[in-house]
Parts: C-alpha cells; sequence; structure tokens
C-alpha cells in the first residue's frame, strides 16, 4: 500500500496507458468464457470423440471406456444406408425450405398495405412464428391423422361410408384407405417439411414486413412515371431495395432447414424405418436415445452436420465482411 | 449470537453421530412414479423399514425414463446401494464396464437358485448373477370375448386354427389384429411370438446373441409365417403412425378383435371403456408343436452398484423383495407376477392365466429390444415395422439386418 503511494504520479500504470484497448476485452470477457465452455470447446470435444467408440459409461473408477478406433466411424458411416437417407433429406429440406423466402415476400407485398385491422391480419399471419415449434409439430400430426385429423375426417365425407360393426358401433368402411402422410416413407419427409413451413414463411414475412418500410417512395414514383409496373416493378425496383430482407431471410432459412430437429423428433421420431431422419436427428439416435449409446458413432455424425454448416457459415460471415467492407 | 452457532455446530454434529450410530443409510433408486407401481415399491420399502429398524432406508424415485438417462451417470458419480434396472442385454453394459456387483451370495443363500431358477439365465451374464427380480408379465393375445362368441369362434389353439378364425372374422367385417407401430417395439413382439413359435426359444437367444444371421433359412421361415399372418388374418390399417394406447380405440372400438400385447395393456383397455367380460386372454397359438412353448415375460430387477456404500444392507434388501410373501403383496398391488414360484397371486382372471402360461414355458424371453443390443434391436424393429407395411421388401430387409448385425457384434 505504502510503496504504491509513494511511486511518481508522473508515469501512468500500464492499465491507464492501455485502457481504450483493454476495456472491450473486459466486457467480453464473461461472454468469452461461457462461449468456450459451452461452444467452442464442446465442438472440439466431439471431433475428439469421434474417433473412438464409446458407450457413454465410465468405470467405476470414473475411467471412461471409450477405445480408439480412428477414423472407423466414418468409415461406417459411408456405409451406412441410414446416414445417406439423413443426408438425402437435409437436402430436400434445404431446397423446399427456401419455399418460404419467396411466400414471405409474396404475403408480405400483400399485407403492405392501410387496409382498416390490418394489424390484426398481420398478427394472425406472424402468429405460427410466435407459438413453439414443438406446438406446430403436434399441431400437424393431428392434422394428418388418417383417424381422427383434418386429412381423415375429409377423406371420410368423400371416400368412407358410416357402417355398425359387428357389436353394434358405428364405424367407417372406405372404398380407398386413407393416406397416412406420416407412415409413408415417400411422402412423410414433405409432411414435416410443409409443417415446418408455415412458421418459417411467417418469419420471412416480417423480415420483409420491416424492409417494405425502408423502401424509397420516390424511387417507386419515377419508376411507375418511367412506366413500370407489376412484375417488373417488383423484380427492378422493389426487390433490388429488399437485398438486406432478402440476405437474412435466407441465412435464418438456412440455419432453420438445418436445424429441423424438433419437428421430426415430435412428428415421426425419424420414422417410418428411418424414413424422415436428418442428420441433426440421427445424431440423436444413435447417441442420446433409448436404442443409441454410440457416443463416438454420433460425434461423426456430428461432425459430418458441423462440416455442412461450417460452408454456409463461412460463406455469410464472408458476404457481411465484404459488406462492411464495401459500406466503409 | 457467537454462543448461538456454537450450539447449532454442537447439535449439528451430535444429530450427524447419533445418526451414524444408530441407523445405517441405505439408498433405494427406483424408477416408476405411476401410483400402482409407486404404492407397490413404497408398501415393501415400509415393510423393510419396519423389520430393520437399524436402517434408514432413502428412496429416491424417478419417472422411469429419466431413471434410464440418470443411471449412466449416477452409477459412476453417486452410487446409490440399490438400483432398479432391467435384466437380459439391458444390463449388458454395466456389467461390462463393472458398474454392477455380482450377487450371487444373494441367491445361494436364500435358495432362490430354486425358487427363481426360471429367470436365473437371465438374470447372468459371464457366468455370474447380477441382481434379483421383483416382478414380471406375460405377454400373448388379448381378444374381444364378445366377438368370439358372436362370431362363435373357440380361443385358437394352432396355427391353422387361428388363421381359419382370422377369415371368419374378415367375412363379418373385422379386421383381427390391432397394433400401432409407430414407437417400434410392439412390433417387436409379434415378431419375437412368432419366431418362438417357429424356431423356439434356442433361436431366439441365438439370434439376439448375434449367433445366427437374419437371412438364416430358420428366421426366414419365421418372416414366411409373418407374411401369412399379414396377407390372411392381417392388422388394422395406419398401424404405423399409431402408438400402443392409439390402437386401444378401434379394439374397444369393436372394429379389431386381438391385440398381441403385455398384460399391462389391460388397465388401457379397461379405461377404454371394456368390462372384465369383454375381453380375455390366450397364449399364442402353437405353429410348429415340436417346438416347446417359450413365452415372453419381461422381469424388473434390482441390482447393487459396484460404488455402493452400504453393501451389507443392499444384499439384504435385495434377499427381501424376493421372499414369496413381499413378492405376492408387491404384485398384488401393481397387477403383475411374482417370479418367486412359491409366491401366490391375486385372483385377478388375467394374472391367473399368465401365472400358469409362465410356470408351464420351457424358456422365457426378455423381449427383442431387452434381449439384443440396443443398436441391432433399433435397426431390428425399423426393419420389423418395413416389413409389416410392405412385406415384399423381406429379402432388402434382412440383408440390412445382416450388415448391422456384424458391425453390432464386432
Amino acid at each position: 500500500m505504502s510503496d504504491a503511494a509513494h511511486q511518481p504520479q508522473a508515469k501512468p500504470n500500464w492499465l491507464s496507458r492501455n485502457k481504450l484497448a483493454v476495456a472491450p476485452w473486459i466486457f467480453l470477457i464473461p461472454a468469452l468464457i461461457f462461449f468456450a465452455i459451452y461452444v467452442v470447446i464442446p465442438i472440439f470435444e466431439s471431433l475428439w470423440l469421434s474417433l473412438y467408440e464409446w458407450n457413454g459409461l465410465y468405470t467405476a473408477d470414473g475411467e471412461s471406456t471409450a477405445t480408439w478406433v480412428g477414423f472407423g466411424n466414418y468409415v461406417k458411416l459411408w456405409d451406412d444406408p441410414n446416414f445417406w437417407t439423413s443426408l438425402r433429406n437435409n437436402i430436400a429440406w434445404l431446397v423446399l425450405y427456401m419455399l418460404a423466402v419467396p411466400l414471405g415476400l409474396f404475403i408480405a407485398l400483400y399485407l403492405n398495405q392501410t387496409v382498416t385491422g390490418m394489424r390484426f391480419y398481420k398478427s394472425m399471419f406472424f402468429f405460427p412464428f410466435v407459438i413453439s415449434q414443438v406446438v406446430v409439430g403436434l399441431i400437424f400430426g393431428w392434422f394428418y391423422n388418417p383417424d381422427f385429423g383434418v386429412v381423415g375426417t375429409v377423406w371420410k365425407a368423400l371416400f368412407c361410408e358410416e357402417t355398425i360393426n359387428i357389436v353394434g358401433n358405428v364405424t367407417f368402411t372406405c372404398s380407398r384407405p386413407a393416406p397416412d402422410i406420416l407412415s409413408s416413407p415417400e411422402w412423410a419427409t414433405y409432411g414435416i417439411i410443409a409443417a415446418g413451413l408455415w412458421p418459417q414463411i411467417a418469419y420471412c414475412m416480417i423480415l420483409y414486413l420491416t424492409g417494405l418500410n425502408n423502401v424509397a417512395a420516390d424511387q417507386i414514383e419515377a419508376a411507375r412515371l418511367d412506366g413500370a409496373k407489376g412484375w417488373k416493378m417488383l423484380w427492378y425496383v422493389v426487390v433490388p431495395q429488399l437485398k438486406p430482407a432478402t440476405f437474412i431471410a435466407i441465412v435464418v432459412t438456412v440455419i432453420g432447414a438445418l436445424r429441423s430437429f424438433d419437428m421430426i423428433a415430435i412428428m415421426t421420431q425419424g420414422g417410418p424405418f428411418g424414413s424422415t431422419n436428418v442428420l441433426s436427428h440421427y445424431m440423436y439416435e444413435v447417441a442420446i436415445s433409448e436404442y443409441g449409446e454410440r457416443y463416438g458413432y454420433g460425434s461423426s455424425v456430428a461432425t459430418v452436420l458441423f462440416g455442412i454448416m461450417l460452408i454456409f457459415i463461412s460463406y455469410f460471415l464472408w458476404r457481411m465482411y465484404q459488406d462492411e467492407k464495401g459500406g466503409r | 449470537m457467537f454462543l448461538n452457532v456454537k450450539t447449532a455446530v454442537a447439535a449439528i454434529a451430535l444429530s450427524a453421530m447419533a445418526g451414524s450410530a444408530f441407523a445405517r443409510d441405505l439408498v433405494i433408486n427406483f424408477d416408476d412414479l405411476n401410483p400402482g407401481p409407486k404404492k407397490g415399491f413404497d408398501d415393501a420399502v415400509a415393510l423393510f423399514q419396519e423389520e430393520n429398524p437399524d436402517i434408514n432406508v432413502i428412496v429416491n424415485n424417478n419417472d422411469r425414463e429419466a431413471h434410464k438417462t440418470a443411471i449412466r451417470n449416477f452409477l459412476t458419480a453417486d452410487a446409490p446401494d440399490v438400483t432398479s434396472w432391467y435384466p437380459g442385454n439391458r444390463m449388458a453394459p454395466f456389467v461390462d464396464a463393472g458398474l454392477f456387483q455380482p450377487v450371487d451370495d444373494v441367491w445361494e443363500e436364500n435358495g432362490f437358485k430354486e425358487d427363481l431358477a426360471a429367470i436365473m439365465p437371465t438374470m447372468s451374464r459371464d457366468g455370474k448373477i447380477w441382481g434379483v427380480p421383483y416382478s414380471y408379465y406375460q405377454w400373448g393375445i388379448y381378444y374381444r370375448k364378445d366377438i368370439f362368441d358372436l362370431l362363435e369362434l373357440e380361443e385358437p389353439q394352432t396355427w391353422d386354427e387361428l388363421l381359419g378364425a382370422c377369415a371368419k372374422m374378415k367375412e363379418n367385417g373385422v379386421t383381427p389384429f390391432a397394433i400401432g407401430t409407430k414407437f417400434l417395439w410392439t412390433a417387436a413382439g409379434v415378431f419375437d411370438y412368432i419366431n418362438l413359435r417357429t424356431n423356439g426359444y434356442d433361436v431366439h437367444n441365438a439370434l439376439t446373441a448375434g449367433e445366427i444371421k437374419y437371412t438364416d433359412p430358420r428366421i426366414r421361415a419365421t418372416f414366411a409365417n409373418w407374411e401369412t399372418l399379414i396377407n390372411e388374418c392381417g392388422f388394422i390399417d395406419n398401424h404405423a403412425s399409431m402408438s400402443w394406447q392409439d390402437a386401444i380405440a378401434p379394439f374397444a372400438n369393436g372394429d379389431a378383435a386381438m391385440y398381441v400385447m403385455g398384460n399391462f395393456a389391460v388397465d388401457g383397455f379397461k379405461n377404454a371403456g371394456l368390462t372384465e367380460e369383454q375381453i380375455d386372454f390366450m397364449p399364442f397359438p402353437t405353429i410348429d408343436p415340436a417346438i416347446a412353448p417359450a413365452e415372453e415375460a419381461p422381469a424388473d430387477a434390482f441390482f447393487i452398484p459396484t460404488n455402493a456404500k452400504n453393501v451389507e444392507d443392499a444384499k439384504k434388501f435385495l434377499a427381501f423383495v424376493a421372499r414369496p410373501d413381499v413378492q405376492t403383496q408387491w404384485n398384488m398391488t401393481i397387477g403383475q407376477l411374482p417370479i418367486n414360484s412359491k409366491a401366490d397371486i391375486s385372483d385377478d382372471k388375467f394374472i391367473q392365466e399368465g401365472f400358469a402360461l409362465l410356470n408351464s414355458a420351457q424358456g422365457l424371453a426378455q423381449f427383442y429390444d431387452r434381449d439384443a443390443p440396443a443398436a441391432m434391436a433399433k435397426a431390428g424393429m425399423e426393419g420389423f415395422q418395413e416389413f409389416m407395411l410392405d412385406p415384399s421388401k423381406v429379402d432388402a430387409i434382412l440383408e440390412r439386418l445382416d450388415t448391422v448385425q456384424e458391425e453390432v457384434y464386432n
């Protein structure tokens, strides 16, 4: 204490000299610590774990029971038909989920007018994004149900007649069996994607609605004087001004498509016989679920998914960086 | 203030000493919060406490699914003295990792090797016995007695009689079998039974132990019989989008007449409005008379973790849960079957029939997903579901299961 008091005042200490450089890091430290513990370190851990075969157990002394298999898990993945099904479904999700962007734009254009009660309609369209994905999955699961869902009820009205069965209860006999969308290996994935699109369209719509507020009225006016209207007006005047909104809409849609876990877990659990799995759900299934317990193999699935995400993430980051450079 | 703290510390120290001097702690982890099973367990613990006043029993009762996840941690990190778990292949990972300790002495001292003989192979691994079971239940065909009476059908004893009964049901607009395969394991029950009746208990074990292939002619014969069952009997439509509870609806409505299920389903049937007179139980019919009868009877058991602190009292508890009077009372409460052959059973007709059935069985299978390792069970059950939706894919399915088998068991 007394030593510090005797030091000459003229020489400022290191901290006060570098205040500006150090301050941001001090504020960042808590976030960085948590980001490291919960995101960065687990990424490397699971990369490392993907080189082991491990059932997730420790011995009584607390030692891991994992055995080193090198790239064995990846070799297995290559020959695993379930993995390829999952990857194919991931691509289907990515491609079809992109429909949310144009559909969101059209709904936004439609809603971007001044009519009484428009706020109410807007909030109705935005509603599916507010409710949880789990609820959306449940609702659509019931919707598709061939016995008591909307699909089943409509089908019964069209193709079935009410009869009395042997014990005297009312039942239905159908000329054609009702379509069981979520149990059909061909259609189940598309059924889930359709359910996922519902909130995703709402999300894109809200992004475009805010974007449309910033479209310059004078440019529209000028284009109109030049005789532009309809599609040409939209494509050459409005859409270019919506570029930032489009970029964000694509980013959130890609991310949404890649993390399609909850819908699948709720609606089909990857079934029937694995035909609706995507990588994230397959990873859960082989590692964590009741019949999984293959943590090394699950980690190798996670690593592949991480690689795919990395491509998109790097592209988006690069784009943002370019935009910022251009903006300055 | 200081004085208060001092007395508090002293009091705590004293009570801790008292605790260790007069009562030994016995920590038991259990895995069922449903009212019936919880009461059965709580009553048994209360009785144990009464008989052993010097033991202080501490119970952690958890939800079944949560327990399945938690056990993987607590066996290493914070082991109880006794935990509930399942025998067969479900205990294998823990036995192999050295997380359970053998309890051969408990079996030896209490004569369980005679009284629990039927279940001993299932409780054993590597030549040692790893736990003590307290309950099990039978599987078989639950059927609508009123529909059988209307159609003047008797309980079919043989495969041909079953197919004949199915033909009559279909003529009268009744779908023979209800099933819900959304969660896969129900299809495994049907597979297990056809396989047990076509090939017997040893082939079931050899298959789930990875010793014979799925493309083996014997397993192909099982699938051929299954295809016959699908074509000539038939299951309800849309079963792949139903849970087993959903599939009770057509059964209760009288659209379907039979249900291959475990005894726990009786509760569901009754809740759906069916009365005791409307439902009945029959064993799965014989396919090949030369094959000794074997049944599915999944058991629930207690195990002692290697890291248990109070092994002596844990063994006392294990001996206690298999005692005839305890098993009698416990299983009457939960509506299942006692395993101890000296125990009595309730006069519920399903329990009576099940007891007779399991006592005459030459082998007791746990269930496909408990006898086979997890990864194999998952792939196998997906294959069964796929087969039920489209039996023509059988070759592709069996070949794929062979590939999985090769991977899993090596």
